[in-house]
């Protein structure tokens, strides 16, 4: 047998193409002269209603073909964008259409679409259309949101788009009982996904085959898919949606139909030309979405061992002028707040909000760094209170390996119970414990006090439900090559999907890695998918095409015994031949069952020949046997009942100038457990990813809106994405693998892991650095520098 | 963010260039394109003629003397960086330029661009400044010469007329004896500073000057005031204002903090 590749750090096949710069994103999709561009004209308030939109001097301008504004759009494409995800608590779910009707609620929001010739030409065009605005006073901020004082939607009272609420006893006889109480009140700014590459959709139009191809950068190209027949009037099967490469998603590509992708392909086909629609930056600042902007009350009763009794969430959601994405962030935080914690008696209530800036939609990990900020900080002031260490109270709360399922007794985003599968958390604080040094911090600390210089170490602890449902499926196809081309339908943006399902495949069909293909997000090659988010991909597509290669090598098993005249079961497939074991001088190429599995009339070549009817098979029998279809093929489909539970624990050594406030990391460790591991190299690359994205998270970047509601920021100038030299130098990783029962490769995801537990880290080793209380996240050195003096005017 | 529609010529010769700019009010020079591109392509500029200087013959020296460095205006932040013989003249032109952006930005953008562009948070006009160095213009009726403390009139604004090419910048060597240090604080490598620091410690007078204080680049005569009481002295005559990324407050601690640091560097045993 040649050796497994599930377990091992395989290459990634994309970075070739990657790295000498071939990759082919929307926008490297039809390059040719003939394709036009699009411009978007975009709300510079925001709050106003549009008394009038002059659009006369824009066809003037030379090159410009074509202007819509909301007056223009007809059908379903004058509908509001749909909701996409409803739920009975968003009693006032409220979408914005595909260009503004009436008013506006965000800076950024699109009111007129225009193509021309190039995206210079349609700039200038957009520069020319006179919109007369009635400005309102906007909402900015959960303060004000809170206040209502003034409405971001007239018939939304409160500002209040959901209100939710899931307790699993009495909290507050709990509370009143507990011995211990504390109260914490926390804030988390708002930042975004900001990907490399932005939105970007090309459409064109094929009278010749009445039929809509669209190239879009997604995160579920299924669901582009049916919204744009749906919306264009067309039939699903009139429309193909392909996803090439994609810079990047982290969740903001998942939220679908933006405005665009829905009137590139209008344009398409109202012009009969290629179409293509490239979002710039300060476009993507401004108009895609934005996420984690949290206010958080929080109740605690604890024994004196630091046990959580009760614990009592008070939440405030920004989720900006939208509600696109239904709640799945807030219902995620108020979720996987409990990490891997049992408190007796949890209660939480959440209000979802709108203000009047860009809508919030899920950006990796989706809620839950707020969660595990919320439960973290928590953990850490229990500790403080009782003096106890953090990591002693912790140990105290956790699920044990032995509890397993587990039930929270809540209902999880996907509408399923929250019950965990499996895990070992103690044995990860072990483990982290180790890792970053936990024990030897006094001294560590002691020595760099001795030099002046201040440090403090910091810990968190999250659980992730990851590889949520529906379903996924796969098409794995062994051409007559020998070749083997795979296809699953949800998308890839950069995680190295083509190599760990290439393992899978090798694995599990026994042909060579090499000769695996692996398509995404084509919706030719695979219709039914769902899409890539919530840490799913290796879980959902991963598992079907595990089962689909599966039914491949039956097949082949089941054609090559009658070739070899063998049983089934003494057959074995090693790098793509099928052979008796234990003869190998009896054997047969998976290329030449492929061309077995298809009996032809007609030979083309000499390969062919050797199918034909007069060749294969037994004369008394039909050519393709009853229950059986030509081809060596097989599909499959993965849908499990509920999600997998991974989970893991960061810890974190930080240095503050006591004079500038700097932040420095020193050391950084993480400890993951995503079930079994398919390929680790692939598994740590998401997990540095997740912690420089964290970093920014924390320490640098938030959305600065000021109180008219205008995005002071929206730049890579200043919105502070950290560089290669903020990031930590090295990340100390460890992995357990506590195998998932839930699927058949065991296995958990491990996307969006690395992000969750930033904002809860960086505080607890800012906090014990400084001695004074972080209760706000992102903090920056002007930040922390009026912290202190705050704190000491407090205590002097 | 593409620029609105605007004219280009790249001329051989100075003549042609300022006869370019003469032809056309609107028209603006380009040099390195490392401030001037993106505030086209913000269309927070829209100049109607693009004069590029990149085809001016003469340009792109970096002439050292014991007097001092003279930097072409072609001559790039990363030429005038990797100078040994212009570190070793006036040492501060490095100390200062390796916290000019990034690798990339350097090797493009000028130091003579980005002295004229005229933002208090850049390095390089304030190290002109401290250093009592000067710009030779050239234009429609001959060439001048502009005192750094004539250089700078307002926030992002320069005394260079609209028809005028700055040829080369001149930064005088560091006198015997005489010591510079530089410090600055920025929220990532290589982004602007949120305060930098030069100090010029010569024949018994102190001068800081500073990066990103005041809405100009600003020098501070510190001459004779104990350290520990320099940094409110300096304060007394700065402007520190706050923005998204510091409070005013803040930025005047690290007035604070960056002044000492500097001067001590300066002044310390060797
Ligand atoms: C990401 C980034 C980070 C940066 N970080 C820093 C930093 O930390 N510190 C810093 O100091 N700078 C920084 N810069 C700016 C950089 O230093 C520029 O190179 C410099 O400011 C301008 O030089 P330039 O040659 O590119 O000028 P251009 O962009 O070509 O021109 C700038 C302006 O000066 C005028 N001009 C240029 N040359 C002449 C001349 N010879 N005569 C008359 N007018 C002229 C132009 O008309 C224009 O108005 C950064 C730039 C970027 C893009």
């Amino acid at each position: 047998m040649t050796t497994k590749l599930m377990g091992t750090g395989v290459q990634r096949v994309e970075d070739q193409r990657f790295l000498r710069g071939l990759g082919r994103y929307a926008d490297d999709v039809a390059v040719d002269a003939s394709t036009l561009h699009c411009a978007v004209l975009r709300s510079p308030h925001a709050h106003a209603r549009i008394v009038d939109i002059d659009v006369a001097d824009v066809l003037d301008v030379d090159g410009v073909h074509a202007v819509w504004t909301y007056d223009d759009l007809t059908g379903p494409m004058a509908d509001p964008l749909p909701l996409l995800i409803p739920h009975p608590a968003l009693t006032h779910g409220r979408t914005q259409y595909a260009l503004a009707k009436d008013e506006v609620n965000y800076m950024g929001e699109a009111i007129a679409f225009v193509v021309a010739d190039d995206r210079y030409v349609a700039e200038d065009a957009v520069g020319r259309i006179k919109v007369t605005y009635d400005v309102l006073p906007p909402v900015v901020g959960i303060a004000a949101a809170r206040a209502a004082d003034r409405l971001v939607h007239d018939d939304v009272p409160g500002n209040v788009g959901a209100r939710m609420e899931q307790n699993t006893g009495d909290v507050e006889a709990a509370l009143a009982a507990a011995p211990h109480r504390l109260t914490l009140d926390l804030d988390v700014e708002r930042s975004a996904c900001m990907p490399l590459e932005g939105r970007g959709t090309v459409a064109r139009w094929d009278p010749d085959i009445d039929r809509l191809q669209v190239w879009t950068s997604t995160q579920t190209s299924t669901g582009v898919r049916a919204v744009v027949a749906v919306k264009l009037g067309l039939d699903l099967r009139q429309v193909d949606v392909i996803t090439p490469d994609v810079g990047g998603g982290f969740g903001v590509k998942i939220n679908h139909p933006w405005p665009e992708e829905l009137l590139v392909p209008l344009a398409a086909r109202t012009l009969g030309r290629t179409v293509k629609f490239t979002e710039d930056r300060r476009e993507h600042f401004i108009s895609s979405a934005h996420e984690r902007g949290q206010v958080q009350h929080i109740e605690v009763g604890f024994d004196d061992d630091g046990r959580l009794l009760a614990l009592d969430v008070m939440f405030w959601h920004d989720h900006g002028a939208y509600t696109p994405y239904g709640l799945i962030v807030p219902i995620i935080t108020s979720t996987q707040l409990l990490g891997p914690y049992k408190p007796d008696v949890y209660r939480v209530v959440f209000e979802s909000l709108y203000t009047n800036t860009v809508m919030v939609t899920p950006y990796r990990g989706a809620g839950r760094p707020q969660g595990c900020y919320a439960m973290e900080r928590t953990m850490d002031a229990i500790a403080a209170e009782l003096g106890k260490d953090r990591t002693e109270v912790r140990a105290t709360n956790f699920i044990q390996p032995d509890e397993f399922p587990f039930e929270q007794g809540l209902v999880f985003q996907d509408g399923r119970e929250l019950t965990y599968d499996s895990g070992d958390y103690p044995a990860s604080l072990e483990k982290i414990k180790a890792l970053i040094g936990w024990d030897d911090f006094p001294a560590y600390r002691a020595e760099m006090a001795a030099q002046g210089r201040r440090v403090g170490i910091g810990l968190a602890c999250y659980v992730e439900g990851t590889g949520v449902g529906p379903y996924e499926g796969a098409h794995v196809h062994v051409e007559t090559s020998g070749k083997v081309k795979v296809a699953t339908g949800l998308t890839t943006q950069g995680q190295g999907h083509a190599t760990v399902f290439a393992q899978l495949v090798a694995d599990e069909l026994g042909c060579r890695f090499e000769d695996v293909e692996v398509v995404t997000g084509d919706t030719r090659r695979m219709p039914y998918a769902v899409g890539t988010f919530a840490s799913r991909a290796a879980v959902m597509s991963g598992s079907a095409i595990h089962l689909a290669a599966r039914k491949a090598k039956q097949k082949a098993l089941t054609i090559a015994a009658e070739a070899l005249e063998a049983s089934p079961d003494d057959l074995q497939i090693v790098d793509g031949v099928v052979s008796v074991k234990g003869s190998p001088g009896s054997a047969i190429d998976l290329g030449t069952v492929a061309v077995l599995s298809n009996p032809l009339r007609y030979a083309f070549d000499e390969a062919s020949k050797a199918a034909t009817q007069f060749t294969v098979g037994d004369a008394s029998k039909p050519p393709v046997a009853e229950d059986e279809e030509p081809g060596l093929e097989g599909t499959d489909f993965y849908s499990p009942e509920r999600s997998t539970f991974a989970s893991g624990m960061h810890a974190v050594i930080v240095e503050t100038d006591p004079l500038t406030a700097e932040i420095t990391v020193l050391k950084y460790a993480v400890v993951h457990d995503c079930g079994k591991l398919i390929n680790p190299t692939i598994v740590e690359g998401q997990i540095h990813g997740g912690v420089a994205q964290g970093v920014g998270g924390a320490l640098y970047e938030r959305m600065v809106y000021d109180e008219s509601g205008q995005l002071l920021n929206a730049s890579f100038m200043d919105f502070l994405m950290p560089y290669v030299t903020e990031v930590p130098d090295g990340i100390d990783i460890d992995h357990l693998e506590t195998p998932s029962p839930l699927n058949p490769l065991g296995i958990k995801g491990a996307g969006e892991a690395g992000v969750i537990p930033s904002a809860a880290v960086f505080a607890s080793a800012i906090e014990d650095a400084e001695g004074l209380p972080i209760t706000a996240m992102p903090i920056s050195p002007s930040d922390l520098f009026h912290l202190r003096l705050a704190h000491a005017e407090e205590t002097s | 963010m593409k620029p609105a529609p605007f004219d280009y010529v790249r001329p051989g010769s100075l003549a042609d260039a300022l006869a370019a700019l003469s032809d056309d009010p609107g028209a603006k020079v380009l040099a390195g394109g490392q401030s001037l591109v993106p505030l086209l392509s913000m269309r927070l500029a829209a100049p109607s003629t693009l004069v590029d200087i990149n085809g001016l013959p003469g340009l792109d020296g970096v002439e050292v003397t014991d007097d001092g460095v003279r930097v072409g205006a072609l001559a790039r932040h990363a030429d005038v960086l990797a100078h040994d013989e212009a570190a070793r003249v006036q040492p501060l032109l490095r100390l200062a330029l390796s916290h000019v952006a990034h690798p990339t930005i350097r090797n493009r953008g000028t130091t003579v661009g980005s002295i004229v562009h005229a933002d208090a948070a850049a390095e390089m006009p304030v190290v002109l400044t401290l250093l009592g160095g000067s710009v030779e213009v050239a234009g429609p009726s001959g060439t001048r010469t502009v005192p750094a403390d004539e250089l700078y009139v307002g926030p992002l604004e320069s005394s260079l007329a609209h028809d005028e090419i700055a040829t080369s910048a001149f930064f005088p060597a560091l006198a015997p004896g005489a010591r510079v240090a530089f410090a600055e604080i920025a929220r990532r490598h290589g982004d602007y500073a949120l305060v930098g620091a030069a100090a010029l410690v010569e024949g018994g007078t102190v001068r800081v000057g500073y990066v990103s204080v005041n809405d100009v680049p600003v020098v501070v005569d510190l001459t004779g005031v104990p350290v520990e009481q320099m940094a409110d002295a300096a304060l007394a005559q700065l402007e520190p204002a706050g923005d998204i990324h510091a409070t005013a407050d803040y930025r005047a601690q690290l007035v604070r903090v960056l002044t000492e640091r500097v001067v001590r560097e300066a002044t310390a045993d060797e």
